[in-house]
């Protein structure tokens, strides 16, 4: 196999008149997680589905595990796993038929298709729940079935579209727990989220892209290291004007849902010079603590707006609180 | 992390193994679907309760009142009209669960994974006359309990069987090729309805033709509903009064003509589709 195995060169797609994609670039190391990040309508699916051979790209290139998706489309579909939005398990079959059914089609014999089946779903907690519909299973039973039904032929690369979407905080932390198992195991991870906590926990690697095209690609802690270091956060009984003063000797200072932030380069030595400051100029401190900032901010920073702007489904609200929701006001 | 292998066999080389696998895996997508049948055996109802809640209506309510020219009984009359009915509305619950594989990406689940991507429609098709097959033979057997026979032998029987079967497989292609044009699942009947009720009852499905003002009576004698009916009625050696038209006193020929002839169109138009809806 490849060292990288997804790279995507340079895709165009559009529907119409409207532009899913303007040049995405991505490359996946082997064995490593690259979350591909950005609100509804950014392109993550569509890039999704050219990676996975169910859409053709306008233009661009890409290969998955040394193979052309165009050229040796059987190659690539025998290399990779998909589950997540793109793809789904029959809610009408049993855990254990589905299973079967997708072991069948990638012409393992029967025994091995049945055996593979009652591995995964043990693996997956789901033994139980075999012999039941998977419409009857709950979301979080439900994602962890398709990600088995992704499993089947044990493939080098797995591509997962948005697998924690409209689940409960209590299903997507099973699910994380899943993935990460995964990723120890050796498995190359392209995972599709809204979630800046979600692409952040998993990823190695994280493309934020917007309106279909990479607005940013790096690390997590690259990404955040690019919107500024960590920051020193306080908030003060009463009028914030005098704390302003005090602050205003380490750089510039930002207010914000009366929170007053600065710059905060020398760590903890900074927060008892500021601490100290204060005190001094007889200030009542109500909280002073170092705040790093989340990938909420670095997403506002490159993208304009918050990630959530467009997103219509569930679970908004748990990003929210660490959305900034007025405006920055420099002092 | 596995125990068992799961080295995948290698790729067909060559025409008749890529045909072999397609085969094999068009059987495995029509299991599925098939399987889906025990969970929800209302799916059947449009193949077996409709046809005998028709053959009971038609027979007891319209065969008091009907009489058919030239003598014979109507149960007799009536039975192939209804089973060439059930064949037309085959093709609806061919497009709903066409519509609703595409719509709710388990079509995607399928053309991710490395198998010939027709076996994924050949599959469905293959479902799909398997269980219109049964709705068929459940029709016939409710007929049979209210007095239908046939009348000319196994070779007659077989071939008015031949007629049915070539003309549900061109519904069935109808119905795939609609299921893949529909936004929705939920689109289908809206669609459909007003199409199929005329199509079955513009016929000699129920009532002699010979009451019918000219033109209507010309329409309804080249409906190619009127000569599988009239085939069925034929080669079943049941009553099949008002043969004056050219397509009817030919319907053996015609019926097969029209089916073959939809099967072509309505197939071809399927897998283009298909081509188009499958290559993304």
């Amino acid at each position: 196999m490849a060292d990288d195995a997804v790279v995507v060169d340079d895709l165009h797609k559009h529907f119409g008149s409207t532009y899913a994609l303007r040049g995405v670039s991505l490359t996946v190391p082997a064995g490593t997680v690259c979350g591909l990040l950005g609100p509804n309508g950014a392109g993550k699916t569509t890039a999704v589905r050219i990676v996975t051979t169910l859409l053709r790209a306008d233009s661009g290139r890409v290969t998955v595990a040394g193979h052309d998706v165009t050229r040796e489309p059987d190659q690539v579909r025998r290399s990779l796993g998909l589950a997540g939005q793109a793809a789904t398990v029959d809610g009408l079959l049993t855990g254990v038929q589905n299973l079967v059914m997708i072991g069948k089609l990638y012409h393992l014999p029967s025994k091995v298709a049945k055996a593979r089946a009652d591995e995964l779903l043990e693996r997956f907690s789901l033994t139980d729940a075999g012999g039941r519909i998977a419409k009857e299973y709950s979301g979080g039973m439900r994602r962890r079935l398709d990600l088995a039904a992704s499993l089947v032929a044990a493939p080098p690369v797995l591509v997962l579209d948005e697998p924690t979407t409209g689940l409960d905080p209590h299903a997507r932390a099973e699910t994380w727990d899943v993935i990460e198992e995964l990723v120890r195991a050796g498995t190359t991870l392209l995972l599709t989220t809204q979630y800046l906590e979600e692409a952040d926990r998993l990823a190695d690697q994280i493309v934020v892209v917007d309106h279909g095209e990479v607005v940013a690609d790096g690390t997590p802690a690259a990404l955040k290291a690019e919107v500024g270091g960590q920051r020193l956060e306080v908030t003060v009984v009463g009028d914030p004007a005098a704390a302003r003063a005090v602050l205003a000797r380490h750089g510039t200072v930002t207010l914000r849902d009366g929170r007053l932030s600065v710059d905060a380069a020398g760590g903890a030595s900074r927060v008892a010079e500021v601490a100290a400051a204060l005190a001094d100029a007889g200030i009542e401190v109500d909280d002073l603590g170092l705040h790093r900032p989340s990938l909420d901010e670095v997403f506002l920073r490159l993208t304009g707006h918050a990630p959530t702007d467009t997103n219509d489904t569930a679970d908004s609200a748990d990003v929210a609180h660490t959305t900034p929701t007025s405006e920055e006001i420099p002092v | 992390m596995s125990t068992l292998d799961l080295t995948l066999p290698a790729g067909a080389t060559n025409p008749l193994a890529r045909l072999g696998w397609a085969v094999r895996d068009s059987v495995t997508v029509a299991g599925r679907s098939l399987r889906q049948i025990r969970r929800v055996p209302e799916r059947l109802s449009d193949v077996t309760i409709q046809p005998v809640m028709f053959v009971l209506l038609f027979a007891e309510v319209f065969g008091t009142a009907i009489t058919v020219p030239g003598g014979g009984s109507y149960h007799e009359y009536l039975l192939p009209g209804i089973i060439a009915q059930t064949t037309v509305f085959g093709c609806f619950g061919a497009s709903v669960s066409m519509a609703t594989d595409l719509h709710e990406g388990f079509v995607d689940r399928l053309r991710s994974l490395p198998i010939a991507r027709s076996s994924i429609i050949t599959g469905r098709l293959l479902a799909e006359l398997a269980t219109a097959s049964f709705g068929l033979a459940v029709t016939l057997v409710v007929g049979v309990i209210v007095s239908w026979r046939v009348h000319r032998g196994v070779g007659h029987t077989l071939l008015g069987l031949l007629v049915l079967a070539v003309f549900l497989i061109a519904m069935t292609w109808l119905g795939l090729l609609i299921g893949m044009l529909v936004r929705s699942p939920d689109a289908v009947p809206g669609i459909l309805f007003p199409v199929l009720f005329p199509v079955t009852f513009l016929a000699n499905t129920f009532v002699p033709l010979k009451g019918l003002p000219g033109w209507l009576r010309a329409v309804a004698e080249w409906n190619p509903v009127s000569a599988v009916v009239a085939a069925t009625r034929d080669e079943f050696g049941n009553p099949n009064p008002g043969i004056s038209s050219w397509p009817l006193r030919h319907a053996l020929p015609v019926s097969l003509g029209w089916g073959v002839g939809l099967i072509v169109v309505f197939g071809g138009l399927a897998l283009l589709r298909w081509r188009k809806v499958s290559a993304g």
